[in-house]
């Protein structure tokens, strides 16, 4: 029966491979990579209580919105932003190279005041319209604001009221300008000159157009890698990767004679399928996804170990090779599959440790354990049919 | 090319050895642990760990004067490449951090910020509740799947063993004063879940080879035996599965380095304890209060 069922098992094992070979190729760019590969910003924040501004869903909602604002301002290209929990913010930034400038601009409050001599506060940035990055006669940058009505009522009356005093500019309770007022400014509009450097004015005009948080918040988590250390990650991995592969091909070859010839094209089966299973579920490789994949390159092969020991003995026990290799894969079956269990057991649990790239470990891993009972079993049996006749190994 | 022949090997001979090299394995570990402590990350324990890259070698005594001035002088500095450097402290500020970028390009004329990693007491404390739990889980999940594949007694020896192997990894990460980040869980998990196969493949031989017990023949003859048939089989999976790590070891880099280094100890010390130790427990259990079958 099953070898009447020969050429169909192989014409199915030669469509999974042209259609993995489609899926895969050309590689270049099919393989999304995680943060730590291709360099990027993990952010997380958290909104905290203070006396002035406790958190409440609304707060933490538009905390979200704000970010957003701030985030699209910086041109990073798929962003993600996403509330975790009760009152987490989430943010990942593919590809920043500054990561520092991204974390300031994130986590920053951004209140803008504006406060009279005696420290009042009489106007602040929440009436404002617009900020843009200037320069003064002098070419130095300075930031234009223009208020929306209301503002620009308050800040004429504040002008007004105020002439030859000076009325301070705080950003987040710092005094970042401390101009004199020499005349009312009635048309709404005001430049804010800072001894900026143009990164800090152009900052500080996103802050401002993006508006300012409603509550405090606070950067608990930042993993950051700059893009080039990335690829130095992601050649080292694939230099071990591809190292391993051909370790395990000699060594099966060298250990089980043409059996492991057969076993090697499964393996290579295996890393092919696993790519496309990869590619088709839009799964994130991360450095740990790389330790996993040559993790599990190394227990691929461990169900072919199986079945060939189980064949040698059955066939010393005086069966013929065929009634050996029935029998050698069917009595190592149970063993394959309690075994991989097990180990997926762990990689699920791998799921629970953090949103971080530690993810891609346990994607990898459980991943290659599903893939490879398939290759080393089902697959490895079709090419064992095929030249079952042809076959020898030292027993 | 053959290594092993199924030839008769007394293991059980040498099982009180076994015994004391397990125990000495664990109780230095455990020692280990609790002298020495377990050199946690910034995952778990919290802090700042920035990675900076220079135009030229630099020396980490260069830097230490540097994070002098801050008040820092007390953290870890490790060189990653001539060029890179890893500074590890408590949790700074942002505003910390960029004076310090600031302070090395001033001294060093050109300093670039290429790692951070940043973590919050807050973040790591629950990091290393969730890890607690998963190993505990992992452990229970597997014991329960084994029992109930297995019979008890065998279920319990592998998980015994399975745990002394998890013990070890983290033993000698401790002795090493590796430090102990989610990676290295990661290995330890593994483990626990892989170094469980040789022995299934031991027992499940064990009870094969009790159906068709000789008249006579000693409960330490079948064991043997079934260790001896199943010898080639245990060393080659452990084998080839330890040949793709060595390679990351030597070419993956340094971050996974440590990574493959406790996946190497584990892969080493779960063969051993699946070829001397799950099967001789079970043996002495048996033989203490035997079962009628």
């Amino acid at each position: 029966m099953r070898r009447r069922l020969l050429p169909w098992r192989l014409l199915v094992v030669l469509g999974l491979i042209a259609l993995s070979v489609l899926v895969v190729f050309p590689v270049r760019g099919r393989i999304r990579l995680g943060l730590d590969l291709r360099g990027g910003s993990h952010i997380l924040l958290e909104c905290v209580d203070t006396p002035e501004a406790p958190v409440d869903e609304d707060a933490v909602r538009r905390v979200v919105e704000i970010i957003r604002n701030r985030i699209d301002q910086l041109g990073v290209a798929e962003p993600v932003i996403a509330r975790q929990g009760e009152r987490r913010v989430l943010v990942q930034l593919p590809g920043v190279t500054d990561p520092q400038r991204a974390v300031e601009i994130i986590g920053k409050t951004a209140l803008l005041e504006f406060k009279d001599e005696r420290g009042e506060t009489v106007l602040t940035g929440a009436h404002l319209k617009n900020a843009q990055v200037q320069f003064d006669r002098l070419g130095r940058p300075v930031v234009a604001i223009s208020f929306d009505s209301e503002g620009a009522k308050l800040f004429a009356q504040a002008t007004t009221a105020n002439v030859g005093k000076p009325l301070g500019i705080y950003l987040d309770g710092k005094l970042i300008s401390n101009p004199v007022v020499q005349e009312p400014i009635l048309g709404g509009e005001a430049q804010i000159t800072g001894r900026f450097t143009l990164e800090e004015a152009q900052n500080l005009a996103i802050l401002l157009r993006a508006g300012a948080l409603p509550v405090k918040v606070e950067v608990i988590e930042n993993r950051s890698v700059e893009p080039t250390l990335g690829r130095d990650s992601v050649n080292a991995g694939l230099r071990a990767a591809v190292i391993g592969v051909i370790l395990v091909l000699a060594f099966m070859v060298l250990y089980y004679g043409s059996f492991g010839l057969l076993a090697d094209l499964a393996l290579l089966c295996f890393i092919l399928f696993f790519f496309a299973i990869f590619i088709g579920l839009r799964a994130t490789l991360t450095l740990p996804g790389i330790a996993g994949f040559v993790l599990t390159v190394g227990m691929a092969v461990d169900a072919n170990v199986l079945i060939f020991e189980r064949i040698k003995e059955e066939y010393r026990s005086g069966k013929t090779w065929r009634a050996s290799i029935d029998a050698g894969f069917q009595k190592a079956f149970r063993t394959i599959l309690d075994a991989n269990i097990t180990t997926l057991i762990a990689a699920v649990l791998l799921f629970s440790l953090g949103s971080g790239p530690i993810k891609g470990f346990g994607v990898t891993l459980s991943l290659g354990i599903l893939c490879s009972m398939f290759t080393g079993v089902w697959v490895s049996r079709v090419f064992v049919d095929l030249f079952a006749d042809r076959l020898k190994m030292r027993v | 090319m053959e290594f092993i022949r199924a030839t008769y090997i007394n293991f059980m001979g040498v099982r009180k050895a076994a015994y004391v090299v397990s125990l000495v394995l664990v109780a230095l570990s455990l020692g280990s642990v609790a002298l020495r402590g377990l050199n946690y990350g910034v995952d778990f324990a919290g802090g700042t760990l920035l990675q900076f890259r220079f135009s030229r070698e630099v020396a980490t005594e260069e830097i230490r004067g540097v994070l002098g001035s801050m008040n820092l002088e007390k953290s870890i500095i490790q060189r990653f490449s001539p060029t890179e450097v890893v500074i590890r402290t408590p949790k700074l500020s942002q505003e910390d951090q960029k004076r310090i970028l600031s302070l090395l390009k001033e001294k060093f004329g050109s300093a670039e910020l290429v790692r951070v990693e940043d973590v919050g007491p807050a973040v790591g404390a629950d990091l290393r509740r969730m890890g607690i739990v998963a190993l505990l889980v992992a452990i229970g999940g597997i014991l329960v799947y084994v029992a109930f594949r297995f019979e008890f007694r065998p279920a319990v020896t592998s998980v015994l063993a399975l745990a002394h192997d998890g013990l070890t990894v983290i033993g000698v990460v401790s002795l090493l004063q590796k430090e102990f980040t989610i990676p290295i869980l990661a290995a330890v998990l593994t483990i626990l879940g892989y170094s469980i196969n040789d022995s299934i493949v031991v027992m499940d031989r064990i009870r094969e080879n009790l159906v068709g017990r000789k008249k006579g023949e000693e409960l330490e003859d079948i064991v043997n035996r079934s260790v001896s048939e199943t010898l080639s089989r245990t060393i080659n999976t452990s084998l080839t599965t330890a040949l793709p790590v060595l390679a990351l070891y030597f070419f993956g880099g340094k971050m996974l380095q440590d990574f493959a280094l406790a996946i190497l100890v584990g892969l080493v010390v779960g063969t051993y304890s699946s070829i001397f130790v799950v099967s001789a427990l079970w043996v002495d259990w048996e033989k203490r209060s035997p079962r009628r079958r």
